[in-house]
């Protein structure tokens, strides 16, 4: 009988993760391992370059995200615990390399990129990861992993699976909570009355915990979450799943 | 003051400080929303459905000159009469002097977006004409002398109490918050003008070229009336609102009023060709077709020619929560929400701000999700957003943050570095693990939020550190 070949992924855990949380890092990082899979962090690695795309300046996000391309390169399957910068490899490199000398290869990087959430059902098969926690759990749906990934499923088979907790449906789970990167600061109100709907919805619904698989996503709920002086907390997914929200 | 001079944060300030405007648009775009599930749902497969219109649009644009011949042709043989408007002042010189010619003195209108696109309406006031708007919305807000704040529902904004004041005031009605009687009374005066009127403007929600006939959908029998009871019909339609054929029209109709108003089909469908033949005994002497260019022809074959496949059914502004937060009337051009965030910098670029509204998008993707030919809109958000850097269109701030992000983001050791100070300045900052306060141009962010602080060691760091020990 011959073993089989150890699978091994890149984890590019992104800028927000590596600069505010790298807890959710290694929470990705343990959850494949857990799995069986050799997790590298290539080294070099910062950014997708959403930023600067999303606020047009596309020359700046092409040298960050041109650098990010090379460094992936031969690099095996690419996991992210985000939707958002999955989405920006999967979905919008297309449009930033587009007739570049880079647009063969962010096509092959976008074709072995996932989101950690999609890596571990739908690749690895995985529905339990042995977590517990005992408490209301809602899921936001973040709205580039959703919509551009078909993310959403996966969280919640993967927290369906997570003993003690029970899960409540969060209203309006699918409605956007008004981060959008510069978006947040430049059109602060608007994104501040989107907040403010969601923080509603998640009052409404009874959880002590939201979680979402979008670090950007978090920082916004948990900001307005923090500000209101609310009892329930926002965390990622990934640190639910690897049992790292402490009660 | 007008929405159209004031700059667009004031305009999204104003918008979210009005208690009656958000009632109104809470109210307004749940309804639409939910409405539009159901009969999507009602669908076999509407996703099916949206492809084949997609593809019939697409189609369209492929093949607009063409098309467009044919429909003027066909027009013309039925005893129609054709002009080609280059822009806005064109389409409304040929409407006053065909007015001028005929003796007009009283016009009626029916809902018509590309009318308000080239301010019709304050061009035939000038010359001395009587315009009336018959669609109750828009009767509602040419009463309060606004501009439409939603594409299919013009006066989303105003409450049933503010509508009753605008009838007391201008119609004499007995003060009463009914809708059945306020609508009576707006029927009552609207009848009259009905048959007073010398001719009716209306919008084209389709012209079928094959058959040289315009379409127009409605709910309320006001349009059927303004295309037939004035001896004279003009109907205005932008060039790209064309199909080919009545098979075609099948499909576009059945997605447009699905995604519009949850409805099946709209109560009337009026397919018009030409004017009153002599052995029928309804409809105007007169027909002519006015198709508006205004910059269209520019869009076509560009990065931005996807935009021209809408069918004005406004899901992506009942959809959008952006659109849900602050209305119509903050995008400042006729068109809003997120297809209005696209159309008005291309269709009207002399709007303030306009190259500001791309930004008005959290490129959440709920229009594109909602749009019944899958625009993708926030794609074409994000080209726009680049044209504007491209113009030299950004905050003063921008140029500099992000030539500072690069460097950051291409060289480890400034990673490195810009992440310390980041983590120190956010330390000292905060307190008990939360930034309450930011310095500008980031202090849009700590209004009403907390910022986190920024971690003492790297994921990437600590990552290499645990990798040593191993």
């Amino acid at each position: 009988m011959t073993a089989q070949p150890r699978r091994r992924a890149a984890l590019f855990v992104t800028c927000i993760v590596d600069q505010i949380y790298p807890d959710i890092g290694f929470a990705a990082a343990e959850l494949l391992e857990r799995q069986g899979v050799e997790v590298h962090v290539p080294r070099g690695l910062t950014c997708c370059g959403q930023m600067a795309f999303n606020a047009g300046f596309r020359d700046d996000a092409y040298a960050v995200a041109g650098r990010t391309i090379e460094i992936l390169r031969n690099q095996g399957d690419v996991v992210l615990p985000s939707g958002s910068c999955g989405s920006m490899i999967r979905h919008l490199y297309h449009e930033l390399f587009h007739g570049t000398r880079h647009a063969t290869v962010a096509k092959e990087l976008a074709s072995r990129t996932y989101e950690l959430s999609e890596y571990l059902v739908d690749v690895l098969g995985v529905t339990d990861v042995g977590a517990r926690y005992n408490g209301v759990i809602a899921f936001h749906d973040a709205c580039h992993g959703m919509r551009y990934m078909g993310l959403g499923r996966q969280a919640r088979t993967l927290l369906n699976h997570v003993a003690g907790a029970r899960i409540v449906a969060l209203p309006g789970s699918d409605e956007c909570c008004g981060f959008g990167g510069l978006f947040a600061i430049k059109q602060h109100q608007i994104s501040e009355a989107m907040l403010h709907r969601k923080l509603m919805h998640i009052m409404e619904c009874g959880c002590d915990l939201v979680v979402t698989s979008d670090a950007s996503c978090m920082t916004q709920i948990a900001g307005g979450l923090s500000r209101s002086k609310s009892r329930v907390r926002a965390c990622h997914l990934a640190e639910v799943l690897a049992n790292r929200v402490k009660i | 003051m007008s929405s159209q001079t004031i700059a667009f944060v004031e305009r999204v300030d104003g918008a979210l400080h009005d208690p009656l405007l958000q009632t109104a648009l809470e109210r307004a775009t749940t309804r639409f929303t939910s409405n539009r599930a159901r009969a999507v749902a009602d669908v076999d497969n509407f996703e099916a459905l949206r492809n084949q219109a997609r593809a019939i649009r697409a189609g369209a644009l492929a093949r607009l000159d063409e098309l467009l011949v044919r429909l003027a042709e066909n027009v013309e043989r039925y005893g129609g009469h054709v002009c080609w408007a280059e822009d806005g002042a064109a389409a409304r010189q040929y409407i006053i002097d065909l007015a001028r010619q005929r003796g007009v003195r009283t016009i009626v209108k029916s809902k018509s977006m590309a009318s308000e696109e080239i301010h019709l309406n304050e061009a035939l006031e000038q010359a001395g004409l009587e315009v009336i708007e018959t669609d109750l919305g828009e009767y509602i807000i040419q009463l309060a002398g606004e501009t439409p704040s939603h594409i299919i529902a013009p006066a989303i904004h105003k409450t049933r109490e503010q509508v009753r004041d605008l009838f007391v005031r201008h119609l004499g009605m007995e003060p009463t918050d009914d809708i059945p009687t306020m609508t009576r009374t707006a029927r009552t005066v609207l009848r009259q003008r009905f048959l007073q009127a010398d001719m009716g403007i209306s919008g084209v929600n389709f012209g079928v070229a094959n058959e040289g006939a315009i379409v127009i959908i409605e709910n309320e029998g006001n349009a059927r009336l303004t295309t037939t009871a004035p001896r004279i019909h003009v109907a205005i339609m932008g060039i790209e609102r064309i199909c080919e054929s009545l098979d075609d029209l099948g499909v576009l109709l059945q997605v447009l009023a699905r995604s519009a108003t949850g409805q099946r089909l709209s109560v009337y469908t009026s397919i018009i060709s030409g004017p009153r033949r002599p052995h029928e005994p309804d409809g105007p002497d007169e027909f002519h077709l006015v198709l508006l260019d205004n910059r269209r022809s520019e869009i076509i074959g560009g990065p931005y020619a996807e935009a021209l496949m809408c069918i004005r059914c406004g899901a992506c502004l009942n959809a959008c929560p952006v659109y849900q937060s602050i209305g119509g009337h903050a995008y400042g051009g006729v068109y809003s929400g997120p297809i209005g965030a696209i159309l008005t910098p291309l269709l009207q670029p002399e709007i303030p701000d306009a190259h500001k509204l791309p930004h008005a998008s959290s490129l959440c993707g709920a229009c594109e999700w909602a749009c019944p030919v899958k625009i993708a809109i926030p794609d074409l958000l994000l080209r726009l957003r680049a044209d504007a850097v491209k113009n030299g269109n950004y905050e003063v701030y921008e140029p500099l943050a992000m030539f500072g992000w690069r460097q950051v983001m291409t060289n480890p050791a400034f990673y490195r570095l810009g992440g310390k100070m980041a983590s120190l300045g956010t330390r000292l900052l905060g307190w008990n693990g939360a930034v309450r306060w930011l310095p500008p141009p980031l202090d849009g962010w700590t209004k009403q939020r907390d910022f986190p602080p920024f971690a003492p060691k790297t994921f990437t760091e600590l990552w290499e550190e645990r990798k040593k020990q191993e």
